[in-house]
């Protein structure tokens, strides 16, 4: 009898360090670590030529800029051939006027999408989801957002996240709910009865309870 | 960027990066005259060391014979 070993997919987890990988990109061969020292957003789209992967591509191709001025590079991935990609990256250039900067992995074994769990079997058994891991520069993964096939993503959204953990990282801050640069931040709670008083006395804190204050960022 | 076609024939990005180890460099040196990001530069560099077109020394890397022979060959 023979003996079938199921390979159990997994889920990256947040604050470890992201799995590490090397693989075929339109960019030749790139490792995950040579990427150390910068920000990555690492996102999977579900297949080339198709339409919300191309608004995809075209949004993601806009935003890079703007991902470089934060540190921050950009990597996309799906499990199709280098091939395809070049010639749809080619495709998009032509007929909607954007070039396509960033690298892309042709993930045809899938190594990389069983490693960071992109294929959602409910979905697609052949494709990934729209998926998008931000990596910081010590190569630790700090935000995962996972979108259905049908729906696009907002990249106003992961510039806003990575705004709010350099943020975070930079001031020893947290961010609240809907979160903009230039908006107050919120201070960790305190963890001592101690500390708990002297929030509620700190003229510089805005305090609604002595767990719950905002700041201004200087 | 890749550094070296299937028919062994050398990228224009990868001659630039090979004329420029013509003096030993970090690869972040590398990184900020080239204004390739760094990540592109450790792969190029991963790639033409493998390809004994350059070596690695105490951190910077430098144009071996055959790199030199290799860029000579190459037309620009």
């Amino acid at each position: 009898m023979t003996e079938q070993v199921q390979q159990t997919p997994s889920l990256p987890r947040l604050g470890a360090p992201a799995p590490q990988f090397e693989a075929v990109t339109t960019l030749g061969t790139l490792k995950l670590e040579d990427f150390k020292g910068s920000w990555l957003v690492l996102f999977s789209h579900p297949a080339d030529f198709t339409p919300v992967c191309t608004t995809e591509f075209v949004a993601f191709a806009k935003i890079h800029p703007k991902l470089r001025e934060l540190n921050c590079e950009l990597m996309g991935l799906s499990i199709d051939s280098v091939y395809s990609h070049i010639a749809w990256m080619r495709n998009i250039e032509a007929k909607l006027g954007q070039k396509i900067t960033f690298p892309v992995i042709a993930d045809l074994d899938r190594k990389v999408a069983t490693l960071y769990g992109m294929v959602m079997p409910g979905e697609s058994k052949t494709e990934t989801s729209r998926c998008v891991f931000i990596i910081d520069d010590k190569q630790v993964l700090r935000a995962m957002i996972y979108y259905p096939l049908t729906t696009g993503r907002n990249m106003e959204e992961i510039l806003r996240v990575i705004q709010a953990l350099q943020t975070s990282d930079k001031h020893g801050v947290a961010t609240p709910a809907n979160w903009r640069p230039g908006d107050k931040v919120i201070v960790p709670p305190a963890n001592n009865q101690e500390l708990a008083e002297q929030r509620t006395q700190d003229p510089n804190l805005e305090c609604k309870d002595w767990y719950f204050c905002m700041k201004e960022l200087k | 960027m890749p550094c070296i076609g299937p028919d062994g024939t050398l990228t224009e990005s990868a001659k630039a990066l090979l004329k420029l180890l013509e003096q030993p460099a970090t690869p972040e040196e590398v990184s900020a005259r080239l204004g390739h990001p760094l990540f592109s530069v450790r792969a190029s560099l991963r790639e033409l060391v493998g390809a004994e077109l350059v070596q690695a020394e105490g951190g910077k890397y430098e144009i071996t014979e055959r790199g030199e022979e290799k860029l000579q060959v190459s037309p620009s």
